[in-house]
């Protein structure tokens, strides 16, 4: 319930932002529209803890900084070996995915796919294949630089 | 100096090195070996070059609704390239691609397993 009704706040919120326009007419297809969409979630099954986390706050304004300085740094060095200037070395490395929740895994993979050089390429018994532009970058990823950036106690479906 | 000016040019600025970072990527996806690398060309006009391209037309924009719009574009981008970018990578992996111009100790443990 509580979940629905965030969602809905959230939803009209994002309405009034996209629209505009704030007449009775527009507003009332407006309310129309975010009702048949809660309605259509409803239906799906997909307001949960995993499609609508808002249970995830303050922890992840600071992951995301960081992963925003991460990203700045890896766009740069891609770029360079791009245009030449460092070497391209290609490697395919196993990381033990020894996060508890499966959301968890899925930010820890997002997050290392939107790196430019390294990107996730297949989940098999606990381990993640990543294929890394660099040697350092995937030295970096073994050494668990990226799932140190994770926020603790992410609740979501357990495995 | 008034207020407009500096927003031109801190657009213009924003602006070209987003359209840099684009060639790059795009010089990335014809320059690197094979599929798995050219992944990560991609990566950089996911990422930095849409940011800087979308902050220098919010400069533009200013204060308003346009803004806040820029923004959510961003947003949907950052949030579905990467699920892009694995289903991707996660299929060409399923279809038994593997990954070229791998250290050689690497390729060949690599080269037995048929996933």
């Amino acid at each position: 319930m509580k979940l629905t009704a965030s969602l809905s706040l959230f939803l009209s919120a994002l309405w009034l932002l996209l629209s505009g326009h704030y007449d009775i007419l527009l507003i009332s297809m407006g309310v129309a529209s975010v009702l048949f969409t809660i309605y259509m979630s409803h239906r799906m099954k997909i307001i949960d803890d995993e499609g609508h986390p808002i249970h995830l706050k303050g922890q992840f304004f600071k992951f995301w900084f960081i992963l925003s300085g991460k990203i700045f740094t890896s766009n740069i060095d891609v770029a360079l070996r791009i245009l030449g200037v460092k070497p391209i070395q290609p490697q395919l490395i196993k990381l033990k995915l020894d996060q508890d929740s499966d959301l968890s895994k899925v930010i820890y993979a997002n997050a290392i796919t939107l790196t430019p050089g390294s990107a996730s390429l297949h989940i098999e018994d606990g381990y993640l294949f990543v294929h890394t532009i660099s040697r350092e970058g995937a030295e970096e990823l073994l050494n668990g630089d990226m799932a140190k950036l994770i926020p603790k106690g992410i609740t979501g479906e357990n495995q | 100096m008034n207020l407009d000016l500096i927003a031109d040019i801190t657009t213009a600025i924003l602006v070209s090195f987003g359209c840099f970072l684009g060639i790059i990527g795009g010089l990335g996806m014809h320059r690197l070996g094979d599929f798995y690398s050219r992944l990560h060309a991609v990566g950089i006009t996911d990422t930095l070059c849409s940011f800087l391209i979308l902050s220098g037309l919010a400069f533009q924009a200013g204060l308003t609704l346009v803004t806040v719009k820029l923004i959510l574009v961003f947003l949907f981008l950052f949030f579905t390239s990467p699920t892009a970018s694995f289903s991707l990578a996660n299929n060409a992996w399923n279809w038994g691609l593997k990954p070229e111009n791998l250290p050689v100790e690497l390729a060949e443990s690599y080269e037995g397993d048929d996933s």
